[in-house]
C-alpha cells in the first residue's frame, strides 16, 4: 500500500488522512503537525477495513471567520486536514487534489456556514480522491451544496444542506462512497443524489421539502439505509434515467428508512426528469434491477407508498435504446406499510379507477419485469402483483450484508503495482509515448533532439534528465526551447527519464 | 464548373511529374502510439487513471474510452496520403482534407461544410481531434464504425461525388497507390485495391489524431497553476450543476457520446434538421444529435450542426437564454433535461469560453505531405 500510494500526489508525503473527531473538536488554535489516526468508519470499520489504525501524517489548517477557505485548500497536501470554524463563507470550494479532509468545528452549536447568497453555483466541488466534506452548513447556493466529480473514497456527512440549489450532495462517477447523517431540504431536484457510482452507503440522513429526497440512479451496489425521508414529493427513488453513459442501476437495498408523508407539491424545473414525479410517492424503483425493499415504514404517502414501473413512465425526454428498461428481480420483503393512497393523482388515480377504487395502493407495479418476489403480500393493499412470487428462504433477508462499500479503498490508478521496477517503467513509458513524442524520436531529429542524443548526455544519471523536463533551458541552437513538463510529478518525470535512457526502440519514435 | 474539366486535366497531366521514388511509408508510428510487434499501440496518461465501468467518462483524473488502435505504420503513413489526396473525389478537387483541415481543428471554419458541387450541405463538418475514441460517427449517429462513416462523405453526391467502382479505378489506375498498398498490406502489387484496404487505412489515420495535452490536461495531471484564475472560474462553472456543461460533455473527451436534443436554431432560411430522428425513425430523438467532443474547440467554430452559432460566446448565451427560447411555436422536441434555466452571468460565459481555450492541443498534428501520390494539388480544393 504504501508504494502504490507514493504515486498518488505529486510532491510530498501521500497519506489517506481521516482524522479522529476529538482531534478535530479539540484542535488548538494554530496550524501545527498532527499525526492522524484512520477513524473512518468506511475505511476502518469491521474487520476488513484495509486502512484500519494506519499511521498517517498530515498538516491541519485552520481557517476562521473572514478568511478563505479555497485558499487553505490550495496550501493543502495529500493527507492534511483543513478545519473550518464557525462563520460565514461566501465561496466556491473546489478540491483538484486527493485525500483533503473538510471538517467543519462545529463550536457551541454554530457551524460554520457556506452562504451562495443565490449567487454562487456550487458549495463544494471536488474531483479528487478520498475527500471527506463533514460537519458544514450550506445554504443559498444556485447548483449544488457538495458535488463529486468522479473522486473515489468520499465520506460526505453531518452536514445541514438547505436551499442549496438542484441537488444537496451529489457525487457522480465515483466508487466507494459514504453520505450518512446529513440533513437536507428545499432542495429543488434530490436532496441527495447518487448519480452513475458504484458502491455507496447513504445512511441515516435526513431528507425533508425536498423534490425527492434520495434518489439513486444510474449506479450499482447502494445500501440506502435508516433514512428519514418526508414531506418530499417522492421520497427515495431508485432509477434508470435513459441518456446517461453508464447505463444500468442494480444491486441496491433501500431498508430500515422512514418513508413518510411525501406529498409536497412538484417544485421541480420544468423539462427535469424529477418534475414528472407524482406528489405523494413513497419509494419509486424504475426500471432498476436487484432492488431490495425491506423493514421500511412507508405510510401518509398520499399518491402510493411503493411504485415499481418501467422506464415508460419517464414520458418527456429522448428514448434511450441502450437503455433496459424494465424493472427485473425487484424484492419486497416485510415492511410497514399504511394510510397510504389517499390521494393518487394522474396515471395511478386513472388506473385505481378502474378497479373501482378511489384511494392509492400500498405497492402498485405497473407489471414489466420479471422474477420479482414479495413476501407475505396479502398485508398490503397493492395493487399489480399478480406476476409476483413469494420469495424464498434465501431471499428473505439481507442482514449478512452490513455495507455496499469496499473492504479497501477503490484504488486510484489501473495498473497494479506489482514490482515498484515494472510499475515504474510502464508510467515511464505511457509519459514518453502519451507526451514525449510529440516532440522527440529515437533517431531522428523531430521538433527536439533525437533520443539517442539524449541518451548520449545522460548516460546512467536519470535523475539529472528528471530536473531537466521539469525546468529546461535552451542549450541548442537551432532548437526550440522545450517547454517545462512540471506538470508531471515528481515520480512520473524520473520514470520518464529512466525510460528514456533505456529505451532502444529501433523503430524512429 | 465549365472550366473543371479542363482543370482536371491539367492535374491529372501534373500526376505524370510524381515519381514513385517519392513515396513512402513510415516505419514509425505517429506519436502517442507505441509500436508493438509491427501495430502502433495508444499510449497515454490517462491509462494510468480508472474509469467507473469502463466508459471513460468522469472527471480530471478518469480514464478514457477504449480507442480503435493495433494499426501498422505503415497503414496509418498511407491513410495520411489519402486523406490529403483528391483522387477520391470524383472529380478530383475534394480531398478528406479539404472539409478536415489540419490547421482549422480538422474541421473547415464553415457553418455547413461545402463539397465538390460548390454549394454547403446539410451540416457543418466535425472535428476529427480524438476521432478513434468515438463509438458512433456523425452529427446524427448514424454510423458506428470509422469505415461506416466514410463511405457517407465519399458517396455522397453533394461531398466528394464520388461511386464504389470510381473510387477503385482512380486507385487501381495509379501505379503509386498500388505499390503503396502493397507494401502496407505486405501483398503483392498485382492484387487489386479493396475497398476495405483503403478504409482501413484512412481509419487508421484518423484514428492517429491524439489532442491531449493541453493546459486543461496539465492541469488534470496535477498542475495546479497550469490554469489561469479565470479559466479555473471558466472550468467551476463549465462542471457546476447551473450550467451543467460536463454533464455531457465529460472528460476527459469531453463528450459523453450520447444523444442529446438541446433545440438549437438553423440557420435563417433552413428547416428544422430531423437529426437522429431520420436514421432511427424514433420521433422523441427528433432534433437530436451527438454530442460532440469540445478537444480543441476554440480552432472549430462555428458552432452546432449547422453552424449557426459564430463564438463561444455565442453557444454561451444560447445555453443561458433557456430551455426552447429558440425552439419555434408548433415545433415539438423532447429537449434533454440538462437544458433549463441557467441565467449565467455574461462573466460567467466570458469564463467558461475561457476555459474553453485552454483545451486547445495541437502538439501532435501529424504533418501535411508535401505532395501526395496522385500528383492532385494537396488537400485540393480552395475556394476562396
Amino acid at each position: 500500500m504504501e508504494r502504490h500510494l507514493k504515486w498518488i500526489v505529486p510532491v510530498g508525503t501521500a497519506a489517506i488522512g481521516l482524522v479522529l473527531g476529538a482531534l478535530i473538536f479539540g484542535g488548538g488554535d494554530k496550524p501545527h503537525d498532527e499525526v492522524l489516526v484512520a477513524a473512518n468508519p468506511l475505511f476502518s470499520g469491521g474487520d476488513g477495513g484495509s486502512l484500519q489504525g494506519m499511521q498517517v501524517t498530515g498538516v491541519r489548517h485552520e481557517v476562521h471567520d473572514g478568511e478563505s477557505i479555497q485558499a487553505a485548500v490550495k496550501a493543502a497536501k495529500a493527507g492534511d486536514v483543513i478545519a473550518v470554524y464557525p462563520g460565514t463563507y461566501h465561496e466556491t470550494v473546489y478540491i483538484d487534489k486527493s485525500s483533503i479532509t473538510m471538517t467543519g468545528v462545529v463550536r457551541e452549536g454554530r457551524y460554520p456556514t457556506l452562504d451562495g447568497e443565490k449567487k454562487l453555483n456550487d458549495a463544494f466541488l471536488y474531483s479528487g480522491d478520498n475527500i471527506t466534506i463533514e460537519n458544514f452548513k450550506i445554504i443559498n447556493y444556485k447548483g449544488n451544496g457538495v458535488m463529486g466529480q468522479a473522486g473515489n473514497n468520499f465520506v460526505i456527512r453531518n452536514n445541514l444542506i438547505h436551499d442549496a440549489g438542484v441537488y444537496g450532495i451529489f457525487p457522480e462517477f465515483g466508487k466507494n462512497g459514504l453520505v450518512e447523517h446529513n440533513v437536507l431540504s428545499g432542495i429543488e431536484d434530490a436532496a441527495i443524489y447518487i448519480g452513475m457510482s458504484d458502491n455507496v452507503d447513504v445512511r441515516h440522513n435526513k431528507v425533508y421539502d425536498n423534490v425527492a429526497g434520495i434518489e439513486i440512479e444510474n449506479s450499482r451496489h447502494a445500501l440506502v439505509e435508516g433514512n428519514y425521508a418526508y414531506n418530499n414529493t417522492g421520497g427515495i427513488l431508485v432509477f434508470i434515467t435513459p441518456g446517461l453513459p453508464i447505463k444500468t442501476t442494480y444491486d441496491v437495498i433501500v431498508r430500515d428508512n422512514f418513508v413518510l408523508d411525501n406529498n409536497h407539491e412538484n417544485f421541480g424545473a420544468p423539462g427535469s426528469i424529477v418534475s414528472g414525479i407524482p406528489a405523494g410517492t413513497g419509494i419509486l424503483v424504475m426500471a432498476a434491477d436487484d432492488v431490495v425493499i425491506e423493514n421500511n415504514i412507508i405510510a401518509g404517502n398520499d399518491n402510493a407508498g411503493l411504485i415499481v414501473t418501467d422506464i415508460s413512465s419517464v414520458t418527456n425526454v429522448a428514448s434511450d435504446p441502450e437503455s433496459e428498461p424494465n424493472p427485473d428481480r425487484v424484492r419486497i420483503l416485510e415492511n410497514v406499510m399504511f394510510n397510504n393512497g389517499n390521494n393518487p393523482i394522474g396515471e395511478l388515480k386513472a388506473l385505481m379507477l378502474t378497479q373501482l377504487e378511489t384511494k392509492g395502493p400500498d405497492i402498485v407495479d405497473t407489471g414489466a419485469g420479471s422474477d420479482k418476489c414479495v413476501m407475505n403480500g396479502a398485508r398490503y393493499r397493492a395493487y399489480g402483483l399478480g406476476s409476483y412470487r413469494p420469495c424464498r428462504a434465501d431471499e428473505i433477508s439481507t442482514a449478512t450484508i452490513a455495507s455496499m462499500t469496499l473492504s479497501a479503498p477503490a484504488e486510484p490508478f489501473v495498473i497494479a503495482a506489482d514490482t515498484q521496477d515494472g510499475y515504474e517503467r510502464i508510467v515511464g513509458e505511457r509519459a514518453y509515448y502519451g507526451v514525449c513524442t510529440g516532440c522527440h524520436a529515437y533517431g531522428v531529429r523531430l521538433i527536439g533532439p533525437p533520443v539517442t542524443e539524449i541518451q548520449a548526455i545522460y548516460e546512467d544519471n536519470p535523475e539529472a534528465l528528471a530536473a531537466y523536463i521539469a525546468d529546461p533551458v535552451k542549450v541548442r541552437e537551432n532548437f526550440p526551447e522545450m517547454p517545462p513538463q512540471d506538470y508531471l510529478s515528481e515520480e512520473t518525470r524520473l520514470a520518464v527519464a529512466k525510460y528514456i535512457l533505456s529505451t532502444t526502440n529501433t523503430d524512429g519514435r | 464548373m465549365k472550366l473543371l474539366g479542363a482543370a482536371l486535366a491539367a492535374l491529372l497531366m501534373m500526376q505524370g511529374a510524381v515519381r514513385a521514388e517519392d513515396f513512402s511509408l513510415s516505419q514509425a508510428c505517429p506519436p502517442s502510439f507505441q509500436k508493438v510487434d509491427g501495430l502502433c499501440q495508444f499510449r497515454s496518461l490517462y491509462q494510468l487513471y480508472p474509469s467507473l465501468e469502463g466508459q471513460g467518462v468522469g472527471g480530471l483524473k478518469t480514464g478514457l474510452p477504449p480507442i480503435r488502435d493495433g494499426f501498422s505504420p505503415q497503414q496509418i503513413d498511407l491513410g495520411r496520403y489519402l486523406f490529403f489526396d483528391p483522387l477520391l473525389s470524383a472529380d478530383g478537387t475534394v480531398a478528406c482534407a479539404s472539409c478536415h483541415e489540419p490547421d482549422k481543428g480538422f474541421a473547415d471554419g464553415r457553418g455547413r461544410a461545402i463539397g465538390i458541387t460548390g454549394e454547403p450541405v446539410k451540416r457543418s463538418a466535425p472535428s476529427l481531434w480524438n476521432v478513434g475514441f468515438l463509438k458512433r460517427l456523425f452529427w446524427d449517429a448514424r454510423a458506428d464504425s470509422l469505415e461506416a462513416q466514410m463511405e457517407g462523405p465519399l458517396y455522397d453526391a453533394m461531398e466528394m461525388g464520388n461511386t464504389r467502382e470510381g473510387l477503385l479505378a482512380a486507385l487501381n489506375g495509379n501505379l503509386n497507390y498500388r505499390r503503396l498498398f502493397a507494401t502496407a498490406f505486405e501483398r503483392p502489387a498485382t492484387n487489386e485495391i479493396t475497398l476495405a484496404e483503403i478504409y482501413l487505412a484512412i481509419a487508421g489515420f484518423e484514428s492517429s489524431l491524439i489532442s491531449l495535452n493541453s493546459r486543461y490536461d496539465y492541469y488534470a495531471h496535477g498542475q495546479a497553476d497550469a490554469l489561469s484564475e479565470e479559466e479555473i472560474e471558466g472550468l467551476n462553472v463549465f462542471r457546476s450543476f447551473v450550467a451543467r456543461c460536463a454533464e455531457c460533455h465529460t472528460p476527459p473527451l469531453f463528450t459523453n457520446q450520447q444523444i442529446a436534443v438541446i433545440g438549437t436554431p438553423e440557420p435563417e432560411g433552413m428547416a428544422r434538421d430531423t437529426g437522429v430522428a431520420g436514421p432511427t425513425g424514433d420521433p422523441t430523438l427528433r432534433g437530436g444529435f451527438k454530442v460532440p467532443s469540445l478537444r480543441n474547440v476554440a480552432l472549430t467554430g462555428p458552432y452546432m450542426h449547422s453552424g449557426r452559432f459564430k463564438t463561444l460566446e455565442e453557444v454561451g448565451d444560447f445555453y443561458t437564454k433557456g430551455r426552447g427560447h429558440a425552439v419555434p411555436e408548433g415545433e415539438e422536441l423532447y429537449l434533454h433535461w440538462h437544458i433549463w434555466e441557467p441565467q449565467l452571468r455574461p462573466e460567467e460565459v466570458k469564463s467558461v469560453a475561457a476555459f474553453l481555450q485552454a483545451l486547445t492541443d495541437e502538439s501532435m498534428k501529424p504533418e501535411t505531405p508535401a505532395a501526395v501520390p496522385s500528383g492532385l494539388r494537396v488537400g485540393a480544393r480552395v475556394l476562396d
